[in-house]
């Protein structure tokens, strides 16, 4: 019984946790709510570091998406909206950052990364298949030797 | 071309390690603020001590100051009282104080209490110009120069030694003596 009580009330405090850190803004249309979803999912908090602002309770993701709130209210743009704390906050708080020259190597090595592996992946199999074509060549003593073997195999009648 | 190839895990591993070794010892949670060499974001806000009188960004007009934010509620600020006021007794540098996210009459009997090392305190209750400044996390100290550019921001607590190494260079710069 105790346990029960215990595993009831461990449930209702998580249940507490989660509704502090659920956004309570209103939106009128689905696709707004989704919008506002998404972009503090993208949105990184600067205080607690490995947190977007959707999941961190700090006070000033508190404070960023009440920003990202009322600048959708006031009907500015997806850009305008992170721009606005780019300016403030940095290059930091964007989890999608800008594709520019500081930041080609962030997106380029995934896709360098897989082509250097397929390259490799590619250049064993062509290598090995030419291996398996062509015969290796022999030397003349090892030559003999397999003409040896050849003509006694030859000789016991076993070919 | 094979020696080669025998080499290319090798010159990885350097490349890599190059990389790595940048990026140790650098404190990731102290970023650098955008602000710097912009002016001080223009604000309108009430004199913590005298609410009658309303401040705005030409506070920072004239000479070098330190803007420190600061708020009752947070410990760290606590730790550095008394090396700001140490530094406001020995008149090194005007420091005006942003009371930020607090309430008056706390942040009044702390004044009280522990003394008060500012020249002037901005209240900033609802933490709109900490917005506009990006400060994420109390104690944050910014050195603003004599036209009101910020030259320098510091997060977390003043001490002496970030006093020597760090701000009395960077206000030295501001000063056009560094």
């Amino acid at each position: 019984m105790l346990r029960l009580m215990c595993f009831v009330l461990t449930i209702l405090a998580s249940g507490l946790s989660v509704a502090d850190v659920a956004a309570v803004y209103d939106f009128d249309t689905r696709s707004a709510e989704q919008r506002y979803q998404t972009l503090i999912a993208e949105l990184r908090c600067p205080k607690c570091q490995n947190q977007n602002i959707a999941d961190s309770n700090a006070p000033i993701a508190k404070d960023m998406r009440s920003v990202v709130y009322q600048m959708m209210l006031n009907g500015a743009s997806n850009d305008d909206i992170v721009e606005s704390l780019v300016g403030r906050f940095g290059e930091f708080v964007r989890y999608k950052p800008e594709l520019d020259s500081r930041t080609f190597m962030l997106w380029a090595t995934p896709a360098i990364a897989v082509f250097g592996g397929l390259f490799v992946v590619a250049g064993i199999v062509i290598r090995s298949r030419r291996a398996g074509t062509a015969a290796p060549p022999l030397s003349t003593e090892e030559q003999a030797r397999v003409d040896k073997m050849l003509a006694e195999q030859h000789h016991n009648g076993n070919v | 071309m094979k020696r080669f190839l025998l080499f290319l895990p090798l010159l990885v591993a350097i490349i890599l390690g190059v990389v790595l070794f940048a990026g140790i010892g650098k404190d990731p949670t102290k970023l650098d603020s955008v602000l710097i060499g912009k002016q001080v974001p223009a604000f309108s806000l009430r004199n913590l001590i005298k609410p009658e009188s309303n401040l705005d960004e030409s506070l920072f007009r004239g000479e070098v100051t330190l803007l420190n934010v600061w708020g009752t509620w947070c410990p760290t600020c606590r730790a550095e009282h008394d090396d700001l006021m140490r530094i406001a007794r020995d008149k090194k540098i005007a420091i005006i104080g942003l009371n930020y996210k607090d309430n008056r009459d706390d942040a009044l009997v702390w004044l009280d209490e522990l003394g008060d090392p500012y020249r002037t305190i901005i209240y900033d209750p609802k933490g709109t110009l900490g917005f506009d400044l990006g400060v994420y996390g109390a104690p944050e100290t910014f050195v603003i120069d004599a036209s009101g550019v910020v030259r320098y921001r510091h997060v977390g607590e003043i001490n002496n030694e970030v006093w020597e190494k760090v701000l009395l260079p960077e206000i030295n710069e501001a000063r056009g003596n560094g």
